[in-house]
């Protein structure tokens, strides 16, 4: 399930590797008992994902029975075959991925872009819209979500994707992730560069973009993982069926369908799959960007 | 390389255009200045543009718009603080604040004792932390939607797995959970501390890299008990881990939302309505735009309130 980690190429060390050298004695009960907490613990976080996928294996008639069957008595694949034709749910993933990826790609340029500007480029008003960036964090965005819906109303933009990918490409997290990645990364590079005639532009294309790839992967990861994942987003702009995400189709399938147990946790695992996936590959870099936004 | 600058062996110095463009000190000060501000600005911008139309105008414009009677069908006009007036005779609105702030307190300090006591077992040199890390970091980037669905079926009154249980230990006649308005809230808050620990938890793990071992060495040295170390150095190293993470859960407690629309859309009843549910409800639903920014200034007032509350006892407490 896990994956190796080899050591980023990063000033920071991994956070796979304690630094606290432990006297070895060979057995300890200290470790012993460490080891059965997280056990036992582990196995409690992952319970409701276990009953998930067990569930999704069942017939409706098996998923509450009593007492609990984790282990389905026979396995019904047809369930992940047949929800294909219930529900859109291939529309409901396009949606998904198309949004996603957009919205990532924007987060990614333009917050890398204007991070090295905040960190680089030294300006007469830097500092005071960095920390206009900042406080907007702070805002909770129910606080402005409806002058924000008034301006999509007015615009027209309501009811199409347009509205979430202008909504949630320009976050001022990312920004505020990848400055913090380029004030680890020393200013005699791009000095060095300048001496040599490379533009502004030329410096942040050419040196500091492939050095800031894990921080660059890590604000990937993060936007597309929660952008995957918004509900109340879809949930405000979208009304037609044919726009809807992974997240409006399970929810709707769930108060169409209350009683199909079985096809319910069937959309969920194939919701959460993808996320599943990414992470397992990419799970150095999620890490990572927690991390650094935590990160004075 | 045209000068003997000592770039740092990490980075790649070698492959660059080093083209003969004007050297940037030959140019007279004040259009250099004029030009590096341009040039910092054109960075900015593309983001800006975005973040400015539909971030930093609509915080402003929420803060007029609460004092502005204004439906989405009317014309809008200044009504001072009439919005406010009215919120305080809503009880829809007392009973939404006083259930955000029951979660809060239920969700803050179980999330954040919950990440500390995972972060510190997985700090220990076991195999296998990588397995663990990755199992409670999972909650965490499952959509929402998927969580509520599961967490309602565990906890489903007759045949749900959880109540089977409780019985199978002797609790006769165990509650219905999220059919039930006392239990509703506490179902609620157990969901979202399992979804939420293992972010926080990286955060801690994160701070626990940072403190020497030497620290740990000499204690050890000196005879501290296990229990003194955590007392001693760890607690007293992690403060700015904690400080922000409290501040993050605090803020993320005050913003619930999705979590709660898909599990109870704040029933039964009114028991789990929450702030933010008012907001959506008045102004997008309904199409008040004065009253519900008015609410969501409240929400505002009450997360930066408690921010900066935050922000004092933690300079106080490193004097």
């Amino acid at each position: 399930m896990t994956l190796t980690i080899s050591p980023p190429a990063t000033p920071e060390t991994p956070l796979t590797e304690p630094r606290r050298p432990l006297r070895r004695t060979g057995f300890s009960v200290r470790r012993t008992l460490a080891y059965l907490l997280l056990g036992l613990l582990s196995v409690a976080v992952l319970v409701p994902f276990a009953w998930m996928v067990s569930s999704s294996l069942k017939l409706d008639a098996d998923v509450f029975s009593v007492p609990v069957r984790w282990i389905p008595a026979e396995f019904h694949w047809q369930n992940f075959t047949s929800i294909w034709s219930r529900i859109p749910l291939l529309t409901y993933l396009r949606n998904s991925v198309f949004l996603s990826l957009t919205i990532t790609a924007l987060q990614v340029l333009t917050g890398s872009f204007a991070a090295y500007g905040f960190a680089k480029v030294r300006f007469p008003g830097r500092d005071a819209l960095f920390l206009a960036y900042i406080a907007t964090i702070a805002v909770p965005w129910q606080a402005y979500m409806v002058p924000q819906y008034v301006i999509m109303q007015k615009a027209g933009l309501v009811n199409t994707h347009l509205s979430l990918i202008l909504l949630q490409a320009f976050s001022a997290f990312g920004v505020f992730l990848m400055r913090q990645y380029y004030l680890t990364i020393p200013d005699e590079l791009s000095e060095a560069a300048r001496l040599d005639g490379l533009s502004e532009y030329g410096i942040w294309a050419r040196i500091i973009l492939p050095l800031s790839k894990p921080a660059l992967a890590s604000l990937a990861l993060l936007t597309f993982v929660n952008t995957w994942n918004d509900y109340m987003g879809p949930f405000i702009y979208l009304t037609d069926n044919n726009l809807w995400t992974i997240q409006l189709g399970l929810r709707s399938f769930v108060g169409l369908y209350d009683a199909e147990y079985a096809m319910i946790m069937t959309g969920s695992v194939l919701s959460v799959l993808p996320i599943l996936v990414i992470f397992l590959l990419g799970q150095k870099y999620f890490v990572q960007g927690i991390a650094t936004s935590g990160m004075k | 390389m045209t000068t003997p600058v000592s770039a740092p062996a990490s980075g790649p110095a070698s492959g660059l255009a080093s083209g003969p463009g004007p050297a940037a000190a030959a140019a007279p000060r004040r259009v250099r200045r004029r030009s590096r501000t341009w040039v910092g600005w054109s960075f900015i911008l593309p983001n800006f543009l975005g973040f400015a139309a539909l971030t930093l105008v609509p915080v402003i414009a929420s803060l007029v718009l609460s004092f502005l009677d204004w439906d989405s069908y009317s014309t809008p006009r200044w009504v001072g603080l009439a919005n406010f007036e009215r919120m305080i005779h809503n009880d829809t609105f007392w009973t939404a604040l006083e259930n955000t702030a029951y979660y809060a307190v239920g969700h803050v300090p179980l999330t954040l004792c919950a990440a500390l006591g995972f972060a510190v077992l997985l700090n220990q040199k076991l195999k296998a932390v990588q397995f663990f890390r990755t199992a409670l970091f999972f909650p965490y980037i499952t959509s929402l939607v998927a969580v509520a669905v599961v967490w309602n079926m565990l906890l489903s009154p007759d045949m749900g797995p959880v109540n089977q249980f409780l019985r199978a230990v002797g609790i006769d006649h165990p509650p219905g959970w999220t059919t039930s308005t006392t239990w509703a809230m506490p179902a609620v808050i157990v969901a979202s501390v399992w979804r939420d620990l293992g972010y926080y938890m990286i955060l801690y793990l994160a701070g626990l890299q940072t403190i020497p071992a030497e620290l740990y060495e000499a204690a050890e040295v000196d005879g501290a008990s296990g229990w003194q170390r955590f007392r001693h150095i760890t607690l007293p190293s992690l403060r700015p881990t904690t400080f922000f993470v409290l501040i993050m859960l605090t803020i993320s407690s005050f913003k619930v939302f999705d979590l709660i629309q898909v599990m109870t859309e704040g029933g039964p009843g009114r028991a789990t309505l929450v702030l933010s549910q008012v907001i959506y409800r008045e102004g997008i639903v309904q199409g008040r735009f004065g009253y519900s920014s008015a609410v969501s200034m409240v929400l505002f007032v009450i997360v930066l309130t408690i921010t900066m509350v935050q922000f004092r006892l933690q300079r106080r407490s490193e004097r």
